[in-house]
Formats: C-alpha cells, structure tokens, sequence
C-alpha cells in the first residue's frame, strides 16, 4: 500500500505543488469579485491568506513524521514550505496595504505594543531566511548539517502563526486551537522521537 | 459590484407622508389585527448624521450576535426561527410602576422616530445605520424611575431552542449590558423597533434593542426582555468575560487602545477592498451630546 502511494508520488512533478498551491488563491480573488467574501472583504482576505499559510506550514511540518511511517514526499516539502512562504507574504501584504492602509504611524504602534502583531511579525521574518535559502545553491553554500538546523526556524514559524491566529480572537475559538494544536502535536512527535533515539544504547 | 445608487438616503424625504397614506389605506381595522409592531418613520431627527447609510444588505448581514454563533454570518443564517411574537419586557428595581408589559404597551405612546446613527464596533469596523426608535428616556419617564436608582440594566432573551449560540456556555446568559441613569436619559440613547423603515430583523436584535451610538456596539444589547434600575452598576457580559479589554464604559474612544489593538481608526463597512481606514473620532463624533457626561471621569481609567 505504502509502496503503491510512493510510486504513486515519485511520478508527480514537484512543480505541480506550485500550481496547486495557487488554487487557493485563485478561489479566494474569484470569491472577492463576485462578492462571496461579503461585507468584509478586505478582513475575509486576511483571514482565508492567513489560513492558507498556515495550511501549508503544518503540511511542511508534515513530511518527516509522514516518512518515520513509511510515507515519502519529501520531493515535495520545499515547493510547499515556499507557496506557505507565498501566503504568509500575501497575508502581510494585505494587513499593511488594504486593512491598515499603509497608516504606518499605526502599523509601528501595533508592530511595538500588539503582543500577536509582534508574534505574527516574528514568524513573518522567521519564514524569510528559509524561504531565501531553499535552493541547491543554498544548500551547497551552507552544508548540510547548517542548512538543517537554520531550517529548524520552521518550528518556530509555525509556533509563531498558529498562536498568532489564537490570540486575535475575541474569544477561543476552536478552529484556531486546532490548528494550534497540530503544530503542537507535529513538534512533540519530533521532541519524543529524539528522546527515545538518545535513550537507546548505540 | 453592489448596485450605487447617485441618491443619498436623505434624497428619500417622503417617508412620513407614504406611510400615512398606507395606513390610511390600511385602515386602523387592519391594523388592530396585525400583531406586528408599526414602525413609522418621522422627519429627519436633529441627532441623525447625513453620513450615507451602510447598505440594509450589509447590515443585515454582517452582525455580531453571538446567540446565533461566533460567525458574522451566522446571526442572519440561524436567527429565522426566532419567535418575536408575543414579547414581553419585565420593567422592575427602582421603578414606581414594575410589571411585565407587552411590547405594544412599552412602545405606545413613544414618539417613533429615524435616527440615521454611526455604529462602531469594538472590532474597529464601522457603519451607519438607519434606526427606527425612541427614546429610552421616554419609557423610563413613563415607568417612573425612583430617586435611589443610578443605573439601568438590561438583558436579553434566552431561548437556546430558537437561539443556536446559546448552547454552548461560554458566556454566561442572559447576555447583560447597563447604562448609567444620565447615559440612558440622553436624547441619543433609543430603544430600536426598526431598520431602514421595517421592522427589526431577527439578527439585527428584533423585536426591540437599545441603540447607544457614542458606545462601542456591544453596549447596544438585542431582543431585550428585561430592564431593571438599580443602585448599583450592573454585570456586563464582556466586562465578565474579560475584565481587562471591555469596561463597563466602552465610549468610542481612539485614545484608548484595545489591550490586543488599536482603536485609533476604523474600516468602514461596504466600501470594498481599497476603502481604507478612517480616523475613529472619540465619542464616535457625538462628544457635543455626551462629553459632559464624563467631564469629572479619566475615561483611560473608566474605559
């Protein structure tokens, strides 16, 4: 079964992660201009690209624990990490642009005093030395094992947007504690599984 | 692209003159019949801004009211079963006449008029919205408000069976809001029976709802059933949510940030993708009307 799906997947281009990851955004400008957003569209915007982000950070975040189960899409993770990298520049783009107007008196204020401004930025700037160093070129310059661990700000990106996304509600929402509670659950799986690697005897 | 119309909502003046002519037609027989609350439009109020009026379509579908659900959009999609007929409101506390009234009691005799008002939510969005009302300092005078009474509380219906939201128990219901005495007896403050010249939709608060438009929107309770002065301030819901972002205050005020944002400016509702913000103005732009009532009070202390 396992081997069918990853024959399966060696045969689809990991281009094809591109364009599928543009459908969304598609769905989302196509919603805006036949008034499916509705009153708000401009929060509706921020909203769908922020979700999106998300989406693809947990599905990057997704890859390894997929592999320790014999599952491998690896091919596929930098496409995805850099349509996330794409939402998340879209979603800042929109709160800077459209929802604050570019009142930059207003976004300094809320960039210093905003507590999920300041933590949505942190893992705004985090996504982007990952985004400039994923390609071979990169990989070659820094090595590998350098390469590997400045790509551990993924952990930190993903932390940062999910409690971003649960401390902007008025109230707990569920759907954002989900979310958060995947990345959660993704990094814990790696927290127990070198756990457990550094218990056993070499 | 939503239909723009060059004609500004105070182009439409004849409103009084066709509304009597209908009830003529009616006849009061007809009328005695129908149990739905009449909602007449009178001249155009001193209070009312000439601001454009937020399309009925975006009012109607955008709402805050979280008896029907957290979503803004679930308030106009789950609020159809809501029954407003009969309604009662309990009128008791510091009142010389308490009882339980009928609507139609609490509404006779109170001079129905359009209040064309802006409305500023706590979320830092904004509208305008054309009300039908009266004031609430018409009721208090009729039910007869005893000396000892500072304050005004009201509550909400619950009715978890025609009101989804109020299922989950996440707020404490009755949802609860409360004037101080001299905030309710301000000409600006209404009870609200309607919205662009029809009675009040179930998402927008009907049968009845106070309207305080120099307030953030969550002041402004719906479907009230209760209404109680008393000595001391009330509970309000999001003061007992959340102490430190909603005070029992909450004036429109751009000087006093929300703890998680910035209250400074507004996004107008219904202008689209490029609108933009606009400065929010302390008070909501009606200090003329109500900034004295604060004068001896440091509204970042009392927010």
């Amino acid at each position: 079964m396992r081997e069918v799906f990853n024959a399966a997947a060696r045969r689809v281009p990991a281009w094809s992660v591109y364009l599928a990851g543009v459908l969304p955004c598609i769905w989302i400008v196509y919603g805006l201009n036949t008034g499916g957003a509705g009153p708000d569209p401009v929060r509706a915007l921020e909203t769908q690209l922020g979700l999106w982000a998300l989406k693809f950070l947990i599905a990057s975040l997704a890859i390894t624990p997929l592999r320790w189960a014999g599952i491998n899409l690896l091919k596929f993770r930098r496409a995805i990490g850099l349509v996330a990298f794409f939402y998340i520049s879209l979603h800042l783009t929109t709160w800077v642009a459209l929802d604050l107007g570019f009142r930059w008196g207003q976004i300094g204020a809320d960039l210093y005093k905003r507590p999920y401004i300041i933590v949505g930025m942190i893992g705004f700037l985090t996504t982007l030395p990952l985004a400039i160093t994923s390609n071979n070129a990169a990989i070659r310059r820094l090595g590998a094992v350098m390469w590997r661990r400045l790509h551990k700000l993924a952990y930190v990106a993903a932390m940062a947007g999910t409690i971003h996304y649960v401390m902007i509600g008025k109230v707990w929402k569920a759907e954002s504690l989900i979310y958060l509670a995947i990345v959660i659950l993704l990094l814990a799986a790696r927290a127990f599984r070198a756990l457990r690697q550094a218990q056993q005897p070499a | 692209m939503p239909f723009e119309s060059p004609l500004r909502w105070s182009d439409v003046t004849p409103k009084a003159a066709f509304l009597n002519r209908r009830a003529v037609i009616a006849g009061a027989g007809a009328l005695a019949f129908a149990p739905r609350i009449a909602v007449a439009l009178g001249s155009v109020s001193k209070y009312s801004t000439d601001a454009e009026p937020t399309s009925r379509e975006d009012i109607t579908s955008y709402n805050n009211y979280y008896e029907f659900g957290f979503d803004k959009s679930e308030p106009a999609a789950l609020s159809g079963g809501l029954k407003t007929s009969p309604w009662s409101i309990v009128i008791d506390g510091l009142v010389d006449k308490p009882g339980t009234y009928d609507i139609a009691d609490v509404i006779k005799d109170q001079p129905l008029e359009e209040r064309i008002y802006r409305f500023r939510c706590v979320e830092a969005w904004a509208m305008v919205v054309p009300w039908q009302g009266f004031e609430l300092a018409g009721l208090l005078a009729k039910i007869g408000v005893q000396p000892s009474a500072r304050f005004v509380a009201f509550e909400t219906l619950v009715r978890p069976e025609e009101m989804p939201g109020q299922k989950s128990d996440f707020i404490e219901w009755p949802y609860r809001e409360g004037l101080r005495l001299d905030e309710a007896m301000n000409p600006l403050t209404i009870l609200a029976t309607g919205l662009y010249g029809e009675p009040m939709p179930n998402q927008n608060g009907a049968p009845i709802r106070l309207v305080v438009p120099w307030k953030y929107g969550f002041k402004s309770i719906k479907s009230i059933v209760r209404i109680s002065l008393t000595a001391e301030q009330p509970k309000t819901t999001w003061n007992m949510l959340q102490p430190g972002e909603y005070g029992f205050y909450a004036n429109v005020n751009p000087e006093v940030d929300h703890p998680r944002w910035s209250q400074a400016s507004e996004r107008p509702i219904g202008g689209g993708l490029f609108a933009g913000r606009v400065d929010s103005v302390k008070f909501n732009g009606y200090g003329e009307q109500v900034a004295s009532l604060y004068a001896s009070q440091d509204l970042a202390q009392d927010f």
